[in-house]
């Protein structure tokens, strides 16, 4: 178990730089177990590279990423998958020739395997824990379905369900409500919100009315850096946000000829 | 002379535009604005071919271009800048003019004809025309963009965020450059921008963008740029 005082992940002044240029630049980020926290800032602010950091597809240049008290910083990339992070990215990566069942086995006995888990009789344990997550997913009537028949909104939540069955304590989430309905990005929110408690969530996104319906606290990054941290309410009136917004960079001036 | 009616565009089962209507009249700069990831890098590459509208007429003078392949398109007077610009860096700046004039349909470049008489727009570019692309600053290498796109002599361009990456001081040679292309080429221009003031500046209408949508829609003259900021900001 963790020490309920301490945060489940926390990046500790992390720098990152590609061939001169700094993506993150000394950022510290902390969450908690089972808390939701999300990432907003315009293009190029470094959201998907601190996510890239905390999965350890990038190291950093200076600083460190602690998560359950392990320093990711000696943690091969497979490993910090099987210490419980999970990252789901934006286009979904569900087996299409695969049922929305079997795409769930696939995930929920990942452990040992894909190939063990469609040949292999599925536990009794796995059998149950792919009818829970196939109700939390909303799912269930459409188990045999090929994932390949679902629309693009059912797909996405297939994805979050295979992150779900995968047990990881903190799941990353990048833009899961991209080219959603209203609707079905409010059923995401919805899903996240219900999840939350039992997984940390970091969810990058841009739409604000899905980031709102999230109901958790916001970081806004900038440069690479940390601008702004706060509720939807907080970070909508903070002035220095809607400059960066509005490409309005305030020290110097932009554009204002 | 650009008229675009319900246009829809998906990128596998994910509709990312819908229903976009939208038109930019000859000589005409209109900007196209809203936050990330809401549509609109998608709907400049689906009006110059290089994504496919699932729905929806586009117009361009007379023709109806939404069947088209890309390379039509352009022939017809369509030029763009994608964002990021595209250019080579291991060629000269009037290599890669060369480049760009060579793309033309069917006639030999020439060096004279096509490319010397952009060097009077672009003071800066006949200066470096020896530079290789890849040394040039950001803002050269937008004006090299600009330049290169112009040569195919279109009728309108459409721009990518062109203030992107760019120092605040050379923004405005930028400003500048694209307001000589509109009122003494007479080239219409549809501008992604994130720089509000700077779209402001530079176009007499807009379009604010939503979820792959047109939200709102109107005149510069007639309203200010803190009207629609709250679409914009966060």
């Amino acid at each position: 178990m963790i020490d309920p005082g301490s945060p489940l992940l926390s990046v500790e002044h992390v720098t990152v730089s590609f061939s001169g240029y700094t993506a993150l630049d000394d950022l510290s980020f902390a969450l908690a177990a089972g808390a939701v926290a999300v990432l907003i800032g315009p293009n190029g602010a470094g959201k998907s590279t601190l996510l890239d950091t905390i999965i350890g597809r990038v190291r950093p240049a200076s600083g460190r990423v602690m998560f359950k008290g392990t320093d990711l910083r000696s943690v091969p990339e497979y490993a910090i998958v099987r210490l419980g992070i999970c990252r789901k990215f934006q286009t979904p990566g569900v087996l299409d020739a695969l049922s929305i069942e079997e795409n769930l086995r696939v995930a929920v006995t990942r452990r040992r395997g894909a190939w063990h888990a469609l040949r292999a009789k599925p536990t009794a344990a796995e059998r149950e824990r792919v009818d829970e997550v196939l109700e939390i997913i909303g799912l269930s009537e459409r188990r045999d379905a090929l994932a390949a028949e679902l629309a693009h909104g059912m797909k996405q939540w297939l994805e979050i369900g295979m992150v779900v069955a995968s047990d990881a304590d903190l799941l990353l989430l990048d833009e899961p409500a991209a080219g959603m309905t209203h609707g079905e990005a409010e059923a995401t929110a919805r899903l996240i919100r219900s999840l939350a408690g039992r997984h940390a969530f970091i969810v990058i996104d841009h739409d604000m009315d899905f980031v709102e319906q999230l109901e958790a606290p916001v970081s806004v990054l900038n440069m690479g850096r940390m601008l702004a941290h706060g509720s939807v309410d907080e970070i909508r009136r903070n002035p220095d946000v809607a400059a960066v917004y509005l490409g309005r960079p305030r020290e110097a001036g932009v554009a204002r000829a | 002379m650009l008229a675009l009616e319900g246009v829809g565009a998906a990128y596998g089962m994910s509709q990312v535009l819908s229903d976009i209507g939208l038109t930019v009249a000859a000589g005409e700069a209109v900007a196209l604005l809203g936050r990330n990831g809401v549509g609109k890098t998608t709907l400049l590459r689906t009006i110059v071919g290089l994504h496919a509208a699932n729905s929806g007429r586009i117009g361009f003078g007379t023709d109806e271009i939404a069947r088209l392949p890309a390379y039509r398109r352009a022939r017809l007077g369509i030029g763009y800048v994608p964002q990021g610009r595209g250019i080579f860096p291991q060629l000269t700046v009037e290599e890669n003019l060369s480049v760009g004039a060579s793309a033309l349909g069917g006639r030999k470049p020439s060096v004279a004809a096509d490319v010397a008489p952009l060097y009077d727009l672009f003071p800066t570019l006949a200066r470096l025309r020896a530079r290789k692309g890849g040394v040039l600053s950001g803002g050269e290498q937008q004006q090299l963009a600009l330049a290169r796109a112009l040569i195919g002599k279109p009728r309108l361009l459409l721009l990518d965020e062109p203030t992107e990456g760019i120092q605040p001081s050379i923004v405005q040679e930028i400003e500048r450059v694209l307001g000589a292309i509109r009122n003494e080429l007479g080239v219409a221009l549809l501008l992604v921008e994130q720089h509000l003031d700077f779209a402001w500046s530079i176009a007499s209408r807009y379009y604010v963008m939503q979820r792959g949508t047109v939200v709102r829609t109107g005149t510069t003259a007639h309203e200010q740029p803190d009207d629609i900021a709250p679409l914009l900001s966060v």
